[in-house]
């Protein structure tokens, strides 16, 4: 237990920014997997088979892989730097993986909920004259996004757990690191796990009940 | 997509074909710019050298890193499945048990280790171990019991959602006929819902592979490990070659473990052997799920 409260600060630092990650992948990767759907659903065929073999690449690749690339491919071989500072590079490194990798999730889910609106919803949008975009934003998806409500936490609540791998991006700050560290000068310490343990379930189980709650309040009568 | 028409859009008609064919295009020459721009950076920075590639068309490459590589991922990812299997079987049946000690111990078990990032247990495992039996090269063992003990909590939802989904009177007959609990379960339940949850479990392996990967990070020496940190040091600069190379191998790997989950759900569904509708292939109930899907 001493551990534990000796290690506290660097502990919380570390958790802190796997929060931070979180909270950054999570808004980008929703607003980039609702694009993606949008693309994936198009009328025009060669955007839908872009789309398409995007959302099968990035889904079927590790996750370490895609971070380890942004890290030791992009960064350190193509030259994408988005900061001089290597701690804040890493953190957009991270945060470019991991969001090209949670998006294709988001839209997969996305795309489930699209099939489960009726077509007579569809129908009756192009019957008033809508577009493709408007029906798709005005009437397809805001249904399509109730449906999912409980999927979507999921993902991104396994979002919140992959901010660990952030290490292999060469991001040295994250939780999984600082426990690292620390197992490393101390050994290992089964308070200390548990702690970080807790702290996850702290995060992860409301995020799950309240998804399960808003899913059943805000379900499509029908 | 039948004749064109789909949920979204009706067959297109004059105008929408002249807009179609448009929008194509401007979609391709986009497609083409962005191809472009990422062919141009890789060609600044000389990715495109023949001598950077042509590691990979040597046999030797593959007999001495890839394929060494591949078996330790392999061997990871089969070890995993297996003891996932059992551990899930095992959780997934003792949550259905009658008995109130032996399924909330279960589900403890289950929802606390479906809620701990898969890295956090693979380094506890992987720093624990040396400390308890002493030296050693403990990374395979620190993967398995990782994947085991998360994908195994998973599988056991699975498993236990796949039991659930057999229709009540299926049980109500079995125990009329006379049978008791243990043969209700093997005779009659597990059958029918192995059907049911063969998709499931199938991508939740896909899940499994993936995540050999993170092995990687506690130098578990796999494809991912031959890819960015043995090869790029023998063949100098290759590194963008061999994370292309194996991140195909991986997705092929992973697409071909997906079509056969594809193939199996529309199997189950045609097939009226199991009264259980099949379980989908992400979705499965729990409360604050955590995590489950294809991640």
């Amino acid at each position: 237990m001493d551990e534990l409260i000796e290690y506290a600060p660097d502990l919380l630092a570390g958790f802190a920014e796997n929060l931070k990650l979180s909270a950054v992948c999570g808004v980008l990767s929703l607003i980039f997997g609702t694009i993606l759907v949008g693309i994936r659903v198009s009328p025009t065929p060669v955007l839908r088979a872009a789309g398409t073999a995007y959302v099968n690449i990035a889904r079927n690749t590790p996750l370490t892989l895609v971070l380890a690339f942004s890290s030791l491919g992009l960064s350190d071989q193509i030259g994408l730097i988005f900061s001089d500072e290597p701690s804040t590079n890493g953190f957009w490194l991270v945060v470019l993986g991991l969001t090209a990798y949670t998006s294709t999730f988001v839209c997969e889910s996305l795309r489930s909920g699209i099939n489960t609106v009726p077509f007579g919803q569809a129908e009756a949008a192009r019957a008033i004259g809508l577009t493709f975009l408007q029906s798709l934003s005005l009437i397809i998806l805001p249904q399509a996004f109730r449906a999912v409500i409980a999927p979507l936490g999921n993902v991104m609540i396994a979002m919140i757990k992959n901010t660990t791998v952030a290490i292999a991006a060469g991001y040295l700050a994250d939780v999984a690191f600082v426990m690292k560290d620390t197992f490393d000068t101390t050994g290992v310490s089964i308070p200390i796990f548990l702690g970080i343990v807790v702290a996850f379930m702290v995060v992860v189980l409301p995020i799950g009940f309240l998804t399960g709650w808003l899913a059943k309040r805000l379900a499509v009568a029908r | 997509m039948n004749g064109g028409a789909s949920l979204l859009f009706d067959a297109p008609g004059p105008r929408a074909r002249l807009r179609n064919h448009l929008l194509t295009a401007v979609a391709l020459v986009a497609l083409l710019a962005i191809a472009w721009f990422v062919y141009s950076r890789f060609d600044e920075k000389g990715q495109w050298r023949a001598e950077i590639w042509e590691p990979f068309l040597r046999p030797t490459t593959w007999t001495n890193f890839i394929v060494p590589g591949l078996i330790g991922t392999l061997k990871a990812a089969a070890l995993g499945a297996v003891f996932a299997l059992f551990f899930g079987a095992i959780f997934g049946l003792a949550r259905l048990s009658d008995h109130r000690w032996v399924r909330i111990p279960a589900g403890v078990v289950v929802e606390v280790f479906r809620a701990i990032p898969l890295l956090l247990l693979i380094f506890f495992v992987f720093y624990l171990l040396p400390s308890v039996l002493g030296g050693g090269d403990y990374t395979l063992i620190a993967v398995v019991v990782g994947l085991t003990l998360y994908n195994g909590s998973v599988l056991a939802e699975i498993i236990r959602a796949g039991v659930l989904a057999v229709p009540r009177g299926q049980s109500e007959a079995a125990y009329a006929i006379g049978l008791r609990k243990t043969g209700v379960l093997w005779r009659i339940l597990l059958p029918q819902a192995i059907t049911a949850m063969m998709p499931a479990i199938v991508s939740q392996l896909v899940v499994l592979l993936k995540d050999t990967a993170l092995g990687y990070i506690i130098a578990y020496v796999d494809l991912l490990n031959f890819g960015f940190k043995i090869i790029p040091p023998n063949f100098p600069g290759s590194l963008i070659p061999a994370a292309i190379v194996i991140g195909i191998i991986y997705i092929g790997l992973n697409m071909l473990l997906s079509a056969l989950a594809t193939w199996l759900e529309r199997r189950s569904r045609r097939s009226r052997k199991s009264a259980a509708r099949p379980i989908g292939l992400s979705a499965v109930p729990g409360p604050a799920g955590a995590g489950v899907g294809q991640l």
